[in-house]
């Protein structure tokens, strides 16, 4: 089975996020990045499945030259090889003209299964994986916990609201999205960063790709969230925090 | 047509409460742009649920039914409703952000060669055209956004960021459709809920949730002990759940459990919306976080902006000595 896992760097998580001057991104000075909490998993479950059905996992990324590190992590996981669509600044696509970058390029490769988190934790539209098979032709199911793949039939496990889960079959090739927590994720052994040095990673121009940019979402501003409460920060020592607040809870509060 | 189509969300003839929300959005939108808002509720049988929502002040409630649509799936649910945008031309489509919605909106508006602008929180008018607010970075920073596509547009609205509105008693025209038959690739089967929960949640009066700020396993015990000196029940984000460290019957969020207790202490959590939604209803909230501009502290009443190492074991021993 040949998978295809389609991945985005991100900011890390615990980075602090300030936005650029232009107000259209981030500032990038001092920001680190990392693998999209929710494609680490798709890349997990590719491997998984390739380990029971054998065949081979490609990794693809949008992305600047900064995104050729998370490639590598990839790699270093366990994925045979990658593809690096370039373009400088990413965040300026709309999820339809990611998607499209993404399908001109992973197209040709005729992949029996696609992944994708189900969705970036940066811009967090959730649409690649779902306009991948709107471009590809293929069906697709969001939300993926648990994937068996017999016979060309794929049946997938796919979280629902409030705690409940559905079963769903589908012919092969299609595009699942993986939601968090499909099973744990493996860290690269030293073994395979040593061998992720060697694999391919092939590298495409976007601009060289033919998709010619339609009008769609504008980004006009980013800026700090509005508060809706008015929350009482309380201060001092760890000690005094601890006293006031059990103060307020008694007394203000009355929940103690 | 000039307007906005609303698109509801039934299961089995049951509303998704959110379609209120995605209505109150899009009687928001149609009052600012002097534009009809018309409701179409997807499925079999719907004509109850058509009836019900004929009394909102709406030009018009379509009932889009065939047998393929008695249950969900993303194929019939898209080419039903590309057939209905077709027929209709919207300027706007707006839908709930469901699961559902996730799962076909991206791909009904893809099929007109547009981007849906997913899960939006707010809306006001810039002159003549509507400005839309979503949060990036899981609630870090808002952004304004635009569409500079021609119509029809299509969005999906964020759980909780717009009121429900009341009926009016107006009495719309109902007006049931058949869309034409489609392949459907997807077939599902029955929805199930995981055996055997042994704590319920919704039950209790206080509530202790850890998040990914506690960093490992085996520093759950001071969760435990705040928990236990509060007499709450342990609770979680999904992190801790998806690692395995605390079964998912505790998760708190869209994904499971919505709680509504006297008192929620949210220890490591940033205050992601998935969660959010889940204990947002808590009448006294407490955040315990290190980061002063975590999301979490929109909603908190009291916050404790520190270490959890250090203000966790704090708050137990004050809770002990008190
Ligand atoms: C479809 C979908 C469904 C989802 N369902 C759910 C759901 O049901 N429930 C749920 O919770 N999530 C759900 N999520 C995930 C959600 O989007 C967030 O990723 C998740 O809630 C984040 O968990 P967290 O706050 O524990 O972790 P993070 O976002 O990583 O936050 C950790 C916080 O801990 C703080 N911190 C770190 N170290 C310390 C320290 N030493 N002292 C104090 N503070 C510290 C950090 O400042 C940060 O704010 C869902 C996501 C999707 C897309």
């Amino acid at each position: 089975m040949k998978i295809l896992v389609a991945m985005k760097q991100v900011p890390a998580r615990d980075s602090l996020l300030r936005a650029a001057p232009s107000g259209l991104w981030l500032d990038e000075a001092d920001l680190g990045f990392e693998v999209n909490e929710p494609d680490a998993y798709a890349l997990e479950a590719g491997l998984q499945l390739r380990e029971r059905y054998g065949g081979e996992v490609v990794v693809a990324t949008l992305g600047p030259d900064r995104a050729e590190p998370a490639l590598r992590e990839c790699l270093a996981k366990g994925a045979d090889r990658a593809i690096h669509i370039a373009a400088d600044s990413p965040e300026s696509f709309d999820p339809l003209a990611t998607a499209r970058l993404l399908a001109a390029a992973c197209a040709p490769e005729q992949p029996d299964l696609i992944l994708t988190g189900l969705q970036s934790d940066d811009l967090g539209s959730g649409q690649t994986g779902v306009l991948l098979a709107e471009l590809l032709g293929l069906p697709h199911a969001t939300l993926v916990m648990a994937i068996d793949a017999e016979n060309g039939t794929l049946r997938v496990k796919r979280e629902l609201e409030g705690g409940w889960f559905q079963h769903l079959s589908m012919p092969a090739p299609a595009v699942l999205t993986i939601q968090s927590g499909i099973s744990r994720l493996r860290y690269a052994t030293l073994m395979g960063i040593k061998k992720a040095r060697s694999k391919e990673i092939r590298r495409i121009d976007a601009a060289s790709l033919g998709v010619t940019p339609a009008p769609g979402l504008r980004l006009l501003r980013l800026y700090p969230p509005q508060r809706a409460k008015q929350t009482q920060f309380l201060s001092g020592s760890p000690a005094q925090q601890a006293a006031a607040l059990v103060d307020k809870l008694k007394f203000e509060a009355r929940v103690l | 047509m000039s307007g906005i189509l609303l698109i509801t969300e039934q299961n089995a003839g049951s509303w998704h409460r959110m379609s209120f929300e995605a209505l109150g959005a899009a009687l928001q939108l149609g009052t600012a742009l002097n534009l009809p808002v018309h409701a179409c509720i997807l499925g079999s049988n719907v004509g109850p649920l058509a009836a019900e929502i004929s009394a909102y002040p709406l030009a018009a409630v379509i009932a889009l039914e065939s047998g393929a649509l008695a249950e969900y799936t993303a194929d019939g649910a898209t080419s039903a409703l590309a057939w209905l945008v077709d027929q209709l031309q919207p300027d706007y489509v707006i839908a709930p952000h469901t699961y559902r919605a996730r799962d076909f909106a991206p791909r009904l508006a893809a099929r007109f060669g547009r981007s849906l602008l997913a899960d939006v929180t707010g809306m006001r008018l810039d002159g003549p055209s509507p400005v839309f607010q979503r949060q990036l970075f899981q609630g870090k920073l808002t952004a304004d956004y635009a569409f500079d596509s021609p119509a029809p547009n299509f969005v999906s609205v964020q759980a909780g960021s717009f009121r429900a509105v009341e009926p009016a008693a107006a009495g719309a025209p109902v007006e049931s459709k058949t869309p034409p038959a489609a392949e459907i690739r997807q077939k599902p089967e029955p929805a199930f809920q995981e055996q055997g929960r042994a704590v319920d949640l919704t039950a209790a009066e206080r509530i202790v949730a850890v998040g990914r700020g506690i960093r490992e396993e085996g520093n759950l015990v001071l969760a435990q002990e705040l928990a236990q000196a509060l007499g709450a029940e342990l609770g979680a984000s999904r992190p801790i759940c998806d690692n395995g460290w605390l079964p998912m019957e505790r998760q708190v969020g869209s994904s499971g459990q919505t709680v509504a207790p006297k008192l929620y202490v949210a220890v490591g959590i940033s205050g992601a919306i998935q969660h959010v939604v889940g204990m947002k209803g808590a009448a006294c909230i407490v955040a315990i976080n290190k980061d002063p501009a975590a999301p979490i502290f929109e909603i908190a009443d009291y916050g404790i902006v520190a270490d959890l190492f250090d203000a966790v074991p704090a708050l137990t021993a004050a809770l002990q000595s008190s």
